[in-house]
Formats: structure tokens, C-alpha cells, sequence
């Protein structure tokens, strides 16, 4: 068991891998959050075609396996001639998969808020879309913010699954050192840990902020 | 879409399809088993145990199930751990689900009453009568949402297994893409196979709530 001289050998290989790891799941992660919550008003739509249209995509992405979605991206984007690098692939799937699950937690958290508040808003004069803006998005944030820490920590974790498309996040990081250390035991219980150590920290830093965007709504 | 060839590959997705779902169901029946140990020994008054418990199910709950297939596959036979690809899915899958489980019991358990078990107590019923007789029957009707969402979250990732070449549907429909050089009909059909077993565990998941709820 030879951990501390793998880690030190490769240690700038590991930080880069974790690094691209953190970047990718992040980069899906935002694009996610914009795109979830345009899915969530639209699941709440009146409009029927909308309201279907948004519930199939919720449906089918949350229904199928992370890896498929992955392997369809990457294959079907250049058949219809979109030849992108397999990062950019890889960031697509993801944030598609991302898109759908954020939705369903918006979705909860808009039911939460009081109509009063909307209609007060309405009778205001004010536009939906600053409605949505200045009213609903700030307390929406705060009321999902333990569920979107899970969906951050859950991308991350998916985001391992992209070392199959070529991409060299950490999992592939991994797997290169065991190509040159034939020591896939140790390699692989030490990315197990810089994984473990990334999702501890977010939940801690969730709870956090959790803590501070609390203060004021005590009594 | 080509019919044809989907008709001549039918034989390959369907045996794929019925891998995943025993896979899934070992997996499970693993995952439930050792979740519910878990979250009992985590209820223990000794603390070192309790430790163990957490760490398990961080451990679990903060790593890639790809990675634990890997140290399993890969890693296990430096320690003489040597099984076929298979076994191993079933057996990481188990161990992976297990952490999410504990959590799931965890919550069920502290969601009964505490006034049952204080009166069960008084009542001089022994611990482990309290926890089969009592505890258990309760929580199970409140933790069958969860346990449903979970089920599907491991049919999902049990398409995983497929890197570390174990014959699911996944790996078949890569088998597939590789022999007919076609990607759209299969990866689309697979799409649907996945999503008709996930609409079919959450369906089967509310009958069982509507029948099993008493409250």
C-alpha cells in the first residue's frame, strides 16, 4: 500500500482532475439553474401544449439512465452535424439531465410560496417577469437551497461518468495513473477520496448558507 | 428508424432488459438489507459503531458509483477479491445503495411516534420485539415513496455496470451501435426501455402506497 507515493508522484495530474471535475459539474450545474427554472415556470404553465411539452422532457430525462443520455449527446450530435469536442458534449448532457431534476425541485418550491404575494404583485401592476424576478427567484432560492446542494452533489457525482467519453475529469485522471502504477486499489480509493472530500465540503458549505439565508425568517 | 434491425436485435435488448431488472433487484434486495442493519446498529448506544455507521454511509452517499465498482473490480483482486463482472455489479450496487437506504430507515424510524415505544416500553415488551413488531411495520408504510425513488435510482445506475463489461441493456446496446454502426434507433429504443421500467416501479410504487396506507 503505497498511497503517499502515488499522491505525491501525481499530484498535479490529481489536482487538474479534480479541478476539470469541479469546472464541468459547475459550468452544468449554472446552465442548469437558469434552464431548471424556465422549465419549472413552464411546468406550472396554464398554457396546455407548454405544461405537456415540459412534463415530457421532466419525464423522460429524470427516467433514463444518466450514461444513455450521455452516450445519445455525443453520438447524435455529430449525425446531425454538430461536431463538438466530447467536453462539450459531455457539459450538454449533463446540464440537460441537471435541467430536469432542478426543474422538479423549482417546481416544489414554487408551490410553497404564498399566491397572495403574486396577486398582490398582479394587482401592483407589476410585470410577470419581474414578478419572477424581484419576488419569486430570490425566496424560491432559499426555500430549495438543501434540495439543489443534493443536485450539485449528484452532478458531481454523474460528472465521473463522462471519463467514458474521453473526457479526463478525475475518473480518467484515475484511470491513467493505474495505466502507468498498475496500482488500481490505491488509485482509485485515493479519487474515491478527493470525490468524498469535494461532496462533504459542498454539503458543509450548503448548511452554511443555509444558516445565514435563515437569519430573518426566525421568530 | 430501422425496423428491421430493431426486430433482429429484439432477442439481444430483451435478454439486456431482463439482466438490468434482476440486477436491479438483487441490488436492491442487498441494498434494503444492509440499509436496514445500518440504520439499526446506527441507533445503537455505542458510539464507535455509530461512527462506523456514519462514515459508511458518507462514504457511500459522496462517491461515483463507477469509483466503487472500480476499487471492487479493479482493486479487489490485489487483496484477492476476484469475481466476474457481474457478481461484482450486483454486490457494488448493493453496497452503494445501502448508504441511501440507511438514510431512508433512519428518517422512518424517526418519524414514529415516540410515545409508541415509551408505551411498548412500559408495557415490558422486550427491545427486539419492539423493533420487529413496532418500529418496523410503522415506518414501512411512510418510507415507501423514497424507497421507490430509490429502487429507480439504482435501475438507473445499474446502466453503469455496463463500463465494467457486465451484459445489461446498456452494454448490449453497445454491442449494438459497435456491430450496425446505427446509433439512433438503438440508443433511442433503450432510452424508452429504461423509461418504461422507471414509469412501471414508480406506478407500482403508488398502488402499493394507496394499499399498504391505513392512515
Amino acid at each position: 500500500m503505497d498511497f503517499i507515493r502515488i499522491i505525491t508522484n501525481h499530484y498535479d495530474a490529481l489536482l487538474t482532475g479534480a479541478m476539470m471535475t469541479a469546472l464541468i459539474s459547475g459550468i452544468s450545474i449554472c446552465l442548469g439553474m437558469v434552464l431548471g427554472l424556465n422549465l419549472a415556470f413552464g411546468l406550472i404553465s396554464k398554457h396546455w401544449p407548454i405544461q405537456r411539452f415540459c412534463a415530457g422532457y421532466r419525464s423522460l430525462l429524470r427516467g433514463t439512465p444518466m450514461l444513455v443520455q450521455l452516450f445519445i449527446v455525443f453520438y447524435l450530435l455529430p449525425k446531425i452535424g454538430l461536431d463538438v469536442p466530447s467536453i462539450v458534449a459531455a457539459i450538454i448532457a449533463l446540464t440537460m439531465n441537471t435541467t430536469a431534476f432542478q426543474a422538479e425541485i423549482y417546481r416544489g418550491g414554487l408551490l410553497t410560496i404564498p399566491p397572495g404575494q403574486v396577486e398582490a404583485a398582479r394587482m401592483l401592476g407589476i410585470k410577470t417577469q419581474t414578478i419572477r424576478i424581484r419576488i419569486i427567484i430570490p425566496q424560491l432560492f432559499r426555500l430549495v437551497l438543501p434540495s439543489l446542494v443534493n443536485e450539485t452533489i449528484a452532478i458531481l457525482k454523474n460528472s465521473s461518468l463522462i471519463s467514458v467519453i474521453a473526457v479526463t475529469e478525475l475518473m480518467r485522471t484515475g484511470q491513467q495513473i493505474v495505466a502507468v502504477t498498475f496500482r488500481p486499489l490505491e488509485v482509485y480509493i485515493i479519487a474515491a477520496g478527493i470525490y468524498l472530500t469535494m461532496n462533504i465540503s459542498l454539503a458543509k458549505l450548503g448548511s452554511f448558507a443555509e444558516g445565514r439565508l435563515a437569519i430573518g425568517t426566525r421568530s | 428508424m430501422d425496423f428491421d434491425m430493431i426486430a433482429r436485435y429484439a432477442p439481444l435488448l430483451l435478454q439486456g432488459l431482463w439482466a438490468t431488472i434482476y440486477i436491479t433487484a438483487l441490488a436492491s434486495v442487498i441494498a434494503i438489507g444492509l440499509g436496514l442493519a445500518v440504520s439499526l446498529l446506527n441507533a445503537t448506544p455505542f458510539r464507535a459503531m455509530r461512527w462506523l455507521c456514519r462514515i459508511y454511509i458518507e462514504a457511500m452517499r459522496g462517491t461515483p458509483i463507477l469509483i466503487i465498482l472500480f476499487i471492487i473490480y479493479y482493486g479487489g483482486p490485489s487483496i484477492g477479491f476476484t469475481f466476474d463482472a457481474e457478481p461484482t455489479g450486483i454486490i457494488g450496487l448493493g453496497i452503494y445503495g445501502g448508504g441511501y437506504f440507511a438514510e431512508i430507515f433512519r428518517a422512518g424510524f424517526q418519524s414514529i411516534p415516540e410515545g409508541h415505544i415509551e408505551a411498548a416500553q412500559m408495557l415490558g415488551i422486550p427491545k427486539s420485539r419492539i423493533i420487529t413488531r413496532i418500529k418496523i411495520p410503522q415506518m414501512l408504510t411512510l418510507i415507501i415513496p423514497p424507497v421507490t425513488n430509490q429502487v429507480i435510482l439504482l435501475l438507473k445506475e445499474s446502466a453503469v455496470l455496463s463500463i465494467i463489461t457486465v451484459a445489461e441493456l446498456t452494454k448490449n446496446t453497445t454491442g449494438m451501435v459497435a456491430e450496425t454502426f446505427a446509433v439512433v434507433e438503438p440508443y433511442v429504443i433503450v432510452a424508452l426501455l429504461y423509461w418504461a421500467v422507471v414509469e412501471s416501479i414508480s406506478f407500482l410504487g403508488r398502488y402499493l402506497e394507496r394499499k399498504i396506507s391505513y392512515a
